[in-house]
Formats: structure tokens, sequence, C-alpha cells
């Protein structure tokens, strides 16, 4: 068996609100493997971004341990961390502000071989132009600053930075939510691209579900800073197996009329209850439309789902005991527990 | 309110206007402009003083002592026969280095200060900033005579003193636009790519403000100037024979009654410097704002 790329066990990561403690992540465990994607969902708010940056250290986890390929991250001491950037990066969602307005697109590119590498300027300068031109700009770019670029250009130069150094794992938090949609399939075409030439991992948040199936090999749904469902994309797209799951992607809009109700609809209401005072058994059951007594009562254990996967529902147990089978043939017969 | 405003277009794939630069923005300010000209008239003066003065600024005539204006002095002659106009030729060289050496010392305080203040945070930045509050709490000429007495007069003693008050003025500016520069995307980027503090600090966090910092340099020397002028004129500063505006007006003021001319040119010429750095500054502070990205 080969090590994953990147394996999460147990993540937390708190936030002090006032002289409370916000739980934003709280549990999360997942794996990806080397030159995989792992499409990372979920509602504003549900600590998927917090999850990225917790895993390169932009924020310290509270507890759990995170794992690039045999290397214990959440243990490195802060001089260490240098190393672990050689290996991990991040592409940011607003490629405007995410550049700094005042280097030039080949400053920028630079940089990250000027900290990591030992390459004289010569060869660092070819290593732009030619970082330049994979991404689909040109080398003439390198002089100029990033207001002279789009939205899209810019994400452009962003992927550039991350994969200079030839990163095992890149996050990609939300790359193309604040771009255009003709833009976005270029960017999205352009990821895929690079991920075949390096076979680096990519654990690629969004709460656009098309572009995650579109992305993802495997599909993490969370919810208020845990996960409810994780597996294989085409099993989740097709089968959900959590609620909240069928509820997003119910949400949707299906061009094709014949497939719109394939799967029942389930519509939800009020907004995500606040991480301060989440609460107790299941956390999704105060929108759950089949929240049932037990639900407020214990935490749902996970639960292995044909066709792959796990989730947390305690339907599976209780009141119509799915056992481990997707949602789908409840909902269409729209069975009430 | 109108509500033609309203529109369907989406705002992001309206074309939008080029985003006007600093120095178009700049040009149409008539008042900085002017003052940018004049100042820049009064530092040619400076460099070229010895090609411009009609006589020695040194050389005194006792048959020409206090001479009211006329062709061959035209702002007339000191008490010790001394041409007016070219002596205020020779002093702008000794009060424009001076404001620029108090500058220089405000900004080799303040600035690593200010950055550090606000990078870091915390204890580092409320120890910081208490101090600097102490001393912005004392008044700027006050502490300055303070410093002088202790380390003798001099002019360069007098701007160190300036430099040394002033610090605190460029290490707010400075924190200030470092606290929020700190908390921009492009910093967070920075550290992921893996840049240690320093270097975020010299090649991120640096030259994102330093609109806000040339602004408040400009003032300074205005402010500057102004102090050395005060100090010289209280004989704190320049030191006799050495002409600087402020010491020329302390030694014209008490024969004000003979031969009023020396005293109000140099008091203008001062008044008139001071004014163009401020009017300056307003003119950088309204052209500087930051260039926002498009569609904000």
């Amino acid at each position: 068996m080969t090590i994953p790329a990147l394996r999460v066990e147990n993540l937390q990561v708190e936030y002090t609100v006032g002289k409370r403690q916000l739980r934003a992540v709280s549990g999360v465990s997942f794996e990806i493997g080397a030159g995989e994607t792992l499409g990372l969902v979920g509602e504003s708010g549900s600590g998927k971004s917090t999850t990225g940056l917790a895993l390169l250290r932009l924020i310290d986890p509270a507890g759990g341990r995170i794992y690039l390929l045999d290397t214990d991250v959440t243990t490195l001491k802060r001089r260490d961390l240098r190393n672990l950037r050689k290996r991990m990066q991040i592409v940011f969602q607003d490629p405007y502000s995410s550049l700094n307005p005042s280097m030039t697109i080949g400053q920028l590119l630079e940089e990250p071989l000027i900290i990591h590498t030992d390459h004289p300027t010569s060869e660092r300068r070819a290593q732009v132009a030619s970082a330049l031109q994979s991404v689909g700009l040109t080398p003439a770019h390198a002089a100029r600053y990033p207001h002279e670029f789009s939205g899209g250009q810019r994400q452009r130069v962003a992927i550039a930075r991350a994969m200079m150094v030839r990163p095992e794992l890149v996050v990609l938090d939300e790359p193309v939510s604040a771009l255009d949609v003709s833009t976005q399939s270029q960017i999205l075409n352009l990821l895929r691209q690079i991920q075949k030439d390096s076979g680096t991992a990519f654990l690629f948040v969004a709460h656009d579900l098309a572009v995650i199936r579109l992305m993802s090999r495997n599909v993490a749904v969370m919810y208020l800073g845990e996960i409810v469902e994780q597996g294989p994309a085409a099993r989740i797209y097709d089968q959900p197996a959590h609620p909240y799951t069928a509820a997003l992607i119910s949400a949707v809009p299906v061009p094709d009329p014949a497939r719109a109700h394939m799967v029942g609809e389930i519509i939800l209401r009020g907004d995500l209850p606040s991480p301060l005072d989440p609460p107790s058994g299941c956390r999704f059951r105060t929108r759950c439309p089949f929240a049932m007594p037990i639900c407020t009562e214990q935490v749902p254990p996970p639960t292995n789902i044909a066709g792959g996967g796990v989730t947390a529902c305690h339907l599976h147990q209780h009141g119509p005991r799915l056992d481990g089978q997707p949602l789908g043939d409840f909902l269409r017969l729209g069975v009430a527990p | 309110m109108s509500v033609t405003t309203a529109s369907f277009i989406d705002p992001a794939a309206a074309p939008l206007p080029p985003p006007s630069s600093f120095w178009s923005r700049f040009r149409r300010n008539p008042v900085a402009m002017t003052s940018l000209l004049i100042l820049i008239a009064i530092t040619l003066t400076a460099i070229f003083a010895p090609e411009i003065a009609p006589h020695n600024p040194m050389r005194s005539s006792l048959r020409a002592v206090l001479k009211s204006p006329n062709a061959m002095y035209w702002l007339g002659t000191d008490d010790l026969g001394r041409d007016v106009a070219s002596r205020l030729i020779f002093a702008s060289r000794l009060s424009l280095i001076a404001s620029i050496q108090a500058l220089s010392i405000a900004l080799i305080i303040g600035l690593p200060l200010g950055l550090i203040s606000g990078y870091a945070g915390g204890w580092t930045d409320i120890v910081i900033t208490r101090i600097n509050d102490a001393i912005m709490s004392f008044p700027a000429l006050i502490l300055a005579v303070v410093i002088v007495g202790l380390m003798g007069p001099s002019l360069t003693n007098a701007m160190t003193a300036i430099g040394i008050v002033y610090a605190p003025r460029i290490m707010r500016v400075v924190r200030g636009s470092t606290l929020s520069v700190r908390e921009e995307v492009y910093i967070m980027a920075a550290r992921a790519t893996g840049c240690s503090d320093t270097r975020i600090i010299v090649h991120h966090v640096l030259p994102n403000i330093v609109g806000p910092l040339l602004v408040q340099s400009t003032v300074l020397l205005g402010h500057a100037l102004l102090a050395e002028a005060g100090l010289s004129f209280l004989g704190l500063g320049a030191q006799p024979p050495q002409a600087s505006w402020g010491a020329m007006l302390g030694q014209a003021f008490p024969y004000m009654a003979q031969s009023p001319v020396p005293t109000i040119a140099a008091g203008m010429i001062i008044s008139v410097t001071v004014l163009c750095f401020n009017l300056l500054g307003d003119g950088l502070r309204d052209s500087v704002g930051r260039v926002r990205r498009a569609g904000e």
C-alpha cells in the first residue's frame, strides 16, 4: 500500500472570539493520494477554507495530526516550516488581493526560487520564463505589474507562483469563484493539465459542486466544521447518502429537465447555526427534513456506504435504517421516517 | 438620489476606466504642482548658489552697513554690511540640508520602529506605542530646546534633536499603514511562499506603505525647516558666521527699525517654503490614495 500524499487525522482548529473559543474545524479526517484531487465542498462558514489554511500551518491547528507523506506537519517548529512551504503551496480565492501590487510578475514568480533554491539569477529568470509559458502567459509579462492583468491572468500568475518549487500538494482555496464563468473553465483546464504534468496532489476547496465534480476524484462534504460525507465523486453526486449532500446537489441547477427530479429535492431552510454554539448530537439536525429524536441526543457514527465512502447520519441505523444504502429510493418515494 | 444610475449591466463585464495613475492625478492639482515647482526652484537656487549670488555672502563692507535695497544690493545689507540677497541664497543650502538631516534621523528611528510595532503586534507594539505617545505629548520645540541644551548649541545638534522629536510622527504613520497592509492576502501569500518575517517586512510591507510615508515626510520637511528657523532664531541652531534663514531672521530682527527689509525677506522665504511643503504634502495625500482593484 502506498502512503497518501496527505493524511489528515481528527484536525481541529479554533478561533478565539472575544473570550470564547469558536471551533471552526472539529475533527476532520481525510486522505489525498499522490497526484489526486480531493474536492472539499460546503457552505460559507463550514470551515473548508480554514481547513486548507491549517494544512499549511497558516493557522495553527488546535489538535489532530497532518502528515505530508511521512512528515508530521503539526509538530514542525517555526523554523522548519520553511521546508514545508517548499512541499506544500496554496492558491487563494481572490487573485486581486493575493498578489503584491508593488512587485512585478517576474519578482513574484522568482521569490519562491530565491527562498528555496540556490539557483543563480540567470537560471531563476529562465525558470520564471518557462513557468509563465506553462500557464499560458508569455515571458514578456514578467516585467508587468499585477494591476495590468485581468482576473484570469492574475490567477494564472498565482498558480505559476504556487507551482514554482514543484510542491507535492497544492491547496486551491476557491481558485475560480472570483472569476467570470468563461475564465473559470480555462483555469480549471489549466489546473488539470498542470496536475497531469506534475503529479501534484490538489486539495480543491470550493462551494461550487459542478466545479468540484469536474476536478475531483474524491469529494468531502463539510458542514459546520465536520465532514458529513466523503467518498468517490461519482457515487456522491449520483447517490448521496447524507441529507445535506442531497440538499447541496438538488440546489445545483440541472440543464436536463428529464433528469431534474431524479433524486428528490431537499430544500434547506434557515442559516448555518453559529459555530460558537453548535447543535447537540448531529450538527445538521436543525435544518434536516428527516431529523429524528435520536439526532438531538447522539452524534451519528460513521457508516460505510455501498459504492464507496463514509457518511455520518442516523438514517442508516435508525428510522428507515438505510444501512449504508444511498438516500436515492428513500428520497424518491418520499418516505417519512 | 437619482434612480438612473441603476443598471442591468453586470458590473464585472462593464468596461472600466483605466485606473488613473498617481502622477496623472497629481498633475491636475494646480496648488500642489505650483508648490512643487517653487520647491524645485528653491532647491536649484541652493545647489547653484555660487553662480546665482551677486556678492560674496561672507564679505562685509563697513561702508555699506544696513543699506536699503538698491540696484547693487537687491535686498539691502545687514549690520555688518553683507549682501542680504546673497546670504539668503546661500542660507537656503543650510536650511534645506538641516531639514533633510532632521527628516533622515526621524526616518532612521521612526521607520523601523513603526514597521516592527505594526507587524509584530502584541506586547512589542504596546511598549513601542506607549513610549511613542509619551514623547509625542511633549511640545516638540521645547523638547528640542532641552536636547540642544544638553548637547550644546550647533546646527547638527539642533537637527538631531528635531529628528528625535519627529521620529514618533513617522513611527505612528508607518505603524498605522503597516497594520492595514499586514492583513492583506498577499502578506499571507508571502508567508505561504516561505518568506521570513524580515523578507515580508522589507519586500512586501515597505513598498506598500511608501505613499503615506511620502506624504508624512514631505509635511515633516516643512515642520523641520520651521523648527530649524525657530532654534536658529533663538541662537540654538546655526552659529555665526553660518547663515541659515532662521539665523538671518534672528540676526536682522534687532535692526528692524532701521532696516526692515532683511527681516521681512528672511521671514517671507521661510513662510513660503514651509507653506509649499505643507501644500505639496496635501496634494500628495490626495493623489496617493491606493489604487483600488477594478470594480471596488
